[in-house]
């Protein structure tokens, strides 16, 4: 059979073979044929270890072992080995051999048990198996004892029945029974603190002695290996040894001097004598401190990391590494050669040596050290960058002595390996740049001379167009020069062209993206000359597919467009600004974030002098929180909905910029450059920000109530202030009035909907769908179908026919009605936290059946989220299939048609219904966008 | 995995021992840890792509999933043992290499093709230098009398049972 399978050319072909077999197979195992069985299991192992399934031969097993002659037993116990695992619990049958005779029965019982044995079997045989450890052969002692090992395993609290019987076997001469009585003297240290002092107390001494027995033994060749007699057992002697040493001085006392001989006598010029001094060297740490001894084995170590094997070069790392905590400075020596170890070209041996460099990394050589890795980045691998650079920015940002260096060191990691470097680090980076006032112009500079040889790396990309969008005029005009630094000419446009090259760039995702059109909004205000060039780069991303851009670009164009009044008054105010932003971003939402101290974020609301601001903190604080105004939270919080607050509108619907669960920070980040220009008092927002969007942060609770109780008494004068700012006068909320709609429209039907509410009763909803036929021909057995969430609860009233004329002569409707058990309820939440306030809870967990989300509120409309479970498709949606949706007691009519028969089709029609969506955007009302957890990538 | 993942025994544990072609063919595999089926062909699967892609002259042990799986190359063949972060890593080569030693002394000059004829011979013999993990026998000479030793019960068994075959056979005829 192996040979027909063999012979096999394809997969194909052995499969044939392989399924003849087993169906021969099964068959003999019907006729419960005993002639060939044991041939017949043979060949199932042989199909198992091909990967195919056998357990239909499981019973087989038990079969032959149950059967009287030593092949079939021995065949049998193997197949039990191999197809079983401890899990199947047919291995009871297997015991009764334990107590056979000859020998070698017992033997392959012992070995089964002590291969797959479950707990319960272990504790039924532990007698059994604690007998057998006295055998009088030998070799079922040696198993007996292994065995007891994997029971003692399985069952820890048998331990004390076997301290006796496995110290008799560290008296035996017998190496295999002697090496096994010593593992499982091991174990047993291991296991129970009693079995511990009773092996230190009673057998150390031998044991020792036994070990220099061993080493002085003269050549023997039934245990010579490479010249030394049984080096197995030297490493299990060894290991014993260890464990007693550890932690009791006078045993380490009594075993110094012959680790001292195996440390200095063992031959180091092959594998075997090696791995006893890397043993030794090993236990020598551990035990207790011996000063000569230690200098001996970090030596051996040195020894061995300037050994040409590899192996021997990965041991000396792993063990070095041990090391460090015991004698850092001894291990400090080798640095050099654990550097060169980094740049070893096999990876298991550059992963050990990063590790160590890692520990090895403090203040005073942190400089040279990580110059060394980053020099050696830009050579290394690919796959093994990934490692480095979170290794050199962990070590960089731990240990870095002075901000400069920082910037500079971080410069070179991101122009080197961007791509690399985690979120957390380049957010870190932003920090740190915002808070080196001094380093602003420096670092805006470098990054503009990075990002021309390194536009490749993305987070360089994120980092340079962020802090040109902060700092562009400092590049411009070579503010803050340092005396090391070569001037450079870069005009206005130049630092345009560097955002332009970042957005267009195809390789940009939708963060970077997303940060350049704040970026260019910046830059729009600090560099007039070149305000219409930037319109125009944001113009074409009105037509972006991707929303989140989108809706940038159309907010930010409206802002440069058609409200010059106030971004005249913006530019002026926008030096004080960034100062003021940077600490409030500091304080309020990067506590720890960064090696930055940090400042108590309550104070800050209150901490801006001018008089707009507290208002405009309000207005912000509105426009974040009022999509959870919650049917508790006063009435003034909808109120405030109600009226047009634009520039709070856009500021949180850039905000909900970054649409990752982790992207907290940047969407701080984003959140404080998409408003400055909108007001200047961004400061508190960022602050009360992030605090409501990051319960992580410590000061989460203190800082939203202080803030929201300022919201509640200032309430009134913002609203008078907020007329005036807005551009247009407030036209919605003005009650319960439904409009109709058409939900649908084609060439060859129309659907009309009708809203109404019962009074007293704003659950419901009874829309009255209206059908009109367009077309020639009469429609017969017209039935229409509706589908809401699980929240809402549908009535479908009849049809008044399921005829529909033709050519518009007639119509039928059919009423729907509409239950909302969440009505009043808090429909949108704030921030990351809310999915489930909709009505589906634990979203992770159970995904309905399909779920609904409110992601912006506009005057004609609700935007809507719709998340399929099983595709884990997010898409646009416009409101008509699922006709009403209730928010604030209003009903939101929308005018888009959506019908899908697939998910490309879906595809299809949100890209259509977000197209269609842009006569709307700008004339929003306010804006809630729901920040998910997993945003599409298109 | 779940209960030995966090092993801290300090005594040397081989988890499994898996034999593969270079082709990445199975030759023999034997877990002293439960694994599960499924996990077996992922485990095989994984260490497959990450030990037959290493160049030669590397060091023979891979890092994963918080063990060590030391390898070494006869021939056309991978013999893998995993032991734990802690055990010493020289020392399962020495084990790897006792074991091969060992075959090769009871085939005479082992080859892939003998493996695979005789894989239930290269499992028994394997039985006899491990047990559980742990280091059973330290000297191939003990090892092949074992061995030999039982070889010869199945012959004896092989023999009586044909000839009493033969008697019933001349019996009913």
């Amino acid at each position: 059979m192996i040979r027909a399978i063999r012979a096999c050319k394809t997969a194909a072909e052995e499969r044939a073979v392989v399924r003849k077999e087993c169906a021969a197979i099964r068959a003999a195992i019907n006729e419960n044929d005993t002639d060939y069985r044991h041939r017949n299991l043979a060949k199932l192992m042989f199909i198992h270890m091909l990967g195919y399934p056998t357990h239909f031969g499981q019973m087989e097993c038990l079969k032959l072992i149950a059967s009287p002659g030593f092949p079939e037993k021995r065949i049998g116990y193997l197949g039990l080995m191999l197809l079983l695992d401890e899990r199947q619990e047919v291995l009871m049958l297997v015991t009764n051999s334990l107590k056979q005779y000859p020998v070698y029965i017992v033997g392959l019982a012992l070995c089964a048990l002590g291969n797959i044995c479950s707990a319960e079997m272990a504790r039924d045989l532990a007698p059994e198996v604690e007998r057998l450890l006295q055998f009088r052969d030998p070799n079922i002692r040696k198993k007996a004892a292994l065995c007891s090992i994997r029971i003692l395993k399985k069952v820890p609290d048998l331990a004390e029945n076997f301290i006796n019987p496995a110290t008799a076997l560290l008296r035996e001469k017998h190496h295999g029974v002697l090496i096994t009585g010593v593992q499982l003297c091991t174990d047993l240290c291991k296991i129970s603190t009693e079995a511990l002092e009773n092996i230190r107390k009673k057998c150390t001494d031998g044991l020792v002695r036994t070990l220099k027995d061993l080493a002085n033994s003269p050549y023997s060749p039934e245990y010579d290996i490479a010249g030394i007699t049984d080096p197995f057992l030297h490493i299990r002697l060894l290991k014993l040894l260890r464990v007693l040493g550890e932690g009791d001085a006078d045993a380490s006392d009594s075993m110094n001097d012959i680790l001292a001989q195996v440390a200095t006598k063992t031959e180091s010029n092959k594998v075997a004598g090696n791995a006893i001094l890397y043993e030794c060297v090993q236990t020598i740490m551990s035990i207790e401190d011996n000063g000569g001894l230690r200098v001996l084995a970090i030596n051996i170590l040195g020894r061995f990391l300037s050994n040409r094997d590899n192996n021997i070069r990965y041991v000396a790392l792993n063990m070095l590494m041990k090391a460090v905590t015991a004698d850092g400075q001894a291990v400090q020596r080798h640095r050099a050669t654990i550097l060169e170890c980094v740049k070893d070209s096999d990876a298991s041996i550059r992963k050990r040596a990063l590790e160590l460099v890692y520990v090895l990394v403090n203040d005073t050589n942190v400089k040279p050290l990580a110059k060394e890795l980053i020099d050696y980045l830009e050579v290394s691998d690919q796959d093994f960058r990934a490692d480095l650079t979170a290794k050199i920015c962990s070590i960089v940002a731990k240990f870095s002595p002075e901000k400069i260096w920082y910037i500079d060191q971080m410069l070179k990691v991101l122009s080197e390996a961007g791509n690399f470097v985690k979120d957390e680090v380049w957010y870190a980076l932003i920090v740190v740049i915002t808070n080196a006032s001094e380093l602003h112009g420096y670092t805006v500079r470098a990054l503009y001379r990075a990002f021309q040889t390194s536009a490749e790396q993305e987070t360089l990309v994120r980092v340079t167009v962020w802090c040109i969008g902060e700092y562009g005029d400092m590049l411009v005009h070579n503010v803050g020069m340092l005396d090391i630094e070569d001037p450079i000419t870069v005009t206005e446009s130049d630092a345009v062209d560097i955002v332009e090259i970042a957005i267009n760039r195809h390789a940009s995702d939708l963060t970077t993206k997303a940060m350049a059109l704040v970026a260019l909004l910046k830059l729009s205000s600090r560099f007039p000359s070149c305000s219409e060039r930037i319109r125009e780069i944001i113009v074409q991303f009105k037509g972006s597919f991707v929303l989140e851009l989108q809706q940038r670009a159309i907010e930010f164009n409206a802002i440069i467009a058609k409200h010059q009044n106030i971004r005249s008054t913006l530019v002026e105010r926008m030096p004080v600004l960034d100062e003021a932003a940077f600490i409030g971003r500091r304080a309020g939402s990067l506590p720890g974030a960064a090696s930055t101290t940090t400042v108590p974020s309550v104070s800050l609301p209150n901490g801006v002098a001018k008089p707009v601001a507290p208002l405009v903190d309000l207005l912000d604080l509105s426009s974040d929180d009022a999509p959870a105004p919650s049917s508790s939270g006063g009435d003034f919080l909808q109120d405030l909905l109600g009226v047009d607050l634009a520039p709070a509108s856009q500021q949180s619907g850039a905000g909900q910029a970054s649409k990752s669960g982790n992207d907290v920070l940047l969407d701080l980040l984003s959140i404080g450059s998409a408003s400055a220009p909108t007001s200047s008092s961004t400061v508190d927002i960022l602050s009360s920000d992030s605090s409501n969007k990051a319960p992580v942060l410590p000061l989460d609770d203190l800082s939203s109530v202080s803030l929201s109780s300022k919201a509640s008494s200032n309430a009134a004068p913002m609203m008078d202030l907020l007329d005036g700012f807005a551009p247009s006068p407030p036209t919605e909320n003005n009650g319960p009035v439904y409009p109709s709609i058409t939900a649908f429209e084609s060439n060859s039907l129309r659907l009309t909907f009708n809203f109404s509410k019962q009074p007293g009763n704003p659950q419901t909803t009874v829309i009255q769908a209206t059908f009109t036929n367009l077309t020639s021909n009469t429609y017969t057995d017209f039935v229409f179908q509706a589908a809401v969430p699980k929240f809402l609860q549908l009535h479908l009233d009849p049809a008044s026919s399921s005829t529909l004329p033709a050519a518009g002569n007639g119509s039928i409707t059919q009423n729907l009605k509409i239950t909302n058990s969440q009505h009043g309820k808090t429909i949108f939440g704030v921030g990351h936290s809310t999915l489930s306030e909709i009505g589906h809870n634990d979203l992770d967990s159970s995904i309905p059946s399909f779920s609904l989300f409110v992601l912006c509120e506009y005057d004609y409309g609700v935007h809507l989220l719709i998340l399929f479970p099983k595709t884990f498709m997010w898409f646009m949606y416009i409101s008509t299939k699922i006709f009403v949706y209730e928010c604030q007691s209003q009903i939101l009519p929308l005018k888009a048609s959506f019908r899908c028969r697939s998910i490309e089709e879906i595809v299809c029609s949100k890209l259509y219904a977000t197209l269609n969506m842009q006569n709307y955007v700008v004339q929003r009302k306010f804006i809630r966008v729901k920040v998910c957890d997993v945003w599409p990538q298109y | 995995m779940e209960e030995h993942g966090n092993t801290v025994y300090g005594n040397q544990q081989i988890q499994f021992v898996i034999l593969i072609s270079r082709q990445g063919k199975v030759r023999l595999t034997k877990w002293y840890s439960p694994y599960s089926q499924k996990e077996r062909s992922k485990i095989i699967r994984e260490l497959n792509g990450l030990i037959i892609s290493r160049a030669p002259k590397l060091c023979n042990f891979v890092e994963w999933r918080g063990f060590k799986v030391v390898y070494k190359r006869y021939a056309s063949l991978y013999f893998c043992m995993c032991n734990d972060e802690e055990d010493n890593e020289l020392e399962t080569l020495t084990i790897i290499h006792h074991y091969v030693e060992t075959l090769d002394r009871y085939f005479g000059s082992v080859c892939e093709l003998d493996l695979i004829f005789n894989f239930h011979k290269a499992y028994f013999i394997l039985d006899e230098i491990l047990l559980a993990g742990g280091l059973q026998e330290t000297s191939k000479r003990t090892t092949l009398r074992l061995i030999n030793a039982q070889e010869d019960l199945v012959e004896t068994a092989k023999m009586e049972a044909s000839s009493l075959s033969n008697i019933i056979a001349q019996a009913t005829k």
